[in-house]
């Protein structure tokens, strides 16, 4: 059972990522955007970062990668497809998760840790938490104001604080099947001691558990 | 032929940018600005001799990738030059 963590130029969080989940015993590998078939691998991963520089908008370019029509198709399949950050805002784009990221309400590029609450256990980020476990995630982003006009995005992390203006507080979000998960705090920076907290460990565990044969 | 796209966020999604610089505004006195929206232009040189197919394939470029449908919604002047 083997993630595929996609590249796109411009991303910085890949190595990290791999890293993580390589850590926590899973199997995970780097593709190029521009790959045409991940059939071998049984989820995704979108690694954050700046994809093409965030021209035009956070995202916008990104979701018509080759390696895009792929993640559809897993996402379709029901397989897990995470979004961390710069990958959320990817997966919005491509509609594969309901909404849309603006500027933080302050203006600020926020990069602390903040605390989030686990509010919906259904979803493949989630599923391994309790509801109301409260985690300990570095922020990094100056585009994490979700807004999502149809109302039908799932919040499945919540700020405990309002950092960023996101709407309902959301710090992670789901869609309807709960397989698809787009998260603004990076779980992937918070898997050792060294790094200060391994709150991020059970999400990205859940996310591990969530792999089965394709 | 010269084309200008003009990106507008809908007016009930929060404009982070646009309300700093108007209380910057206000901080310089001009209290009359009572509204400050920072909307995005974008000028094209497109090739093509038919104003309205010219203008089909922009607004196609729009809904597939200049405007985000869930945030904004977008106006395309096309300039057909002196006729």
């Amino acid at each position: 059972m083997k993630a595929a963590v996609v590249v796109f130029p411009g991303v910085n969080c890949e190595h990290d990522v791999v890293h993580a989940l390589r850590s926590l015993g899973g199997e995970a590998e780097l593709v190029w955007h521009r790959d045409t078939d991940l059939s071998d691998f049984d989820g995704v991963v979108l690694p954050g970062g700046f994809a093409h520089g965030d021209a035009l908008r956070t995202g916008a370019i990104a979701r018509f990668s080759p390696a895009m029509n792929e993640v559809a198709r897993i996402a379709a399949a029901g397989a897990p497809v995470l979004g961390i950050c710069n990958g959320w805002q990817i997966l919005c784009e491509s509609g594969l998760v309901p909404g849309a990221h603006i500027a933080n309400r302050d203006l600020s590029f926020i990069c602390r840790f903040e605390e989030v609450e686990v509010v919906d256990t259904n979803s493949v980020l989630t599923r391994g938490a309790e509801p109301g476990q409260r985690l300990r995630i570095p922020l990094n982003s100056y585009e994490g104001n979700w807004v999502d006009p149809s109302g039908t995005g799932r919040v499945v992390l919540r700020y405990v604080d309002d950092p960023n203006g996101s709407q309902g507080r959301a710090a992670a979000v789901a869609n309807e099947t709960g397989n698809v998960v787009g998260v603004m705090p990076h779980p992937e920076r918070a898997t050792d001691e060294l790094l200060g907290s391994r709150d991020g460990q059970v999400l990205l565990e859940s996310f591990l558990h969530s792999l089965v044969p394709a | 032929m010269k084309v200008t796209v003009t990106i507008d966020r809908r007016p009930e999604i929060a404009d982070p940018e646009g309300t700093t610089v108007k209380r910057a505004l206000h901080d310089l006195g001009f209290t009359e600005a009572a509204a400050v929206r920072m909307d995005r232009v974008i000028h094209l040189e497109v090739e093509g001799d038919d104003p309205a197919l010219v203008r089909d394939r922009v607004e196609e470029m729009c809904r597939q990738l200049l405007a985000n449908p869930v945030l904004e919604d977008f106006t395309v002047e096309v300039d057909a030059g002196p006729t």
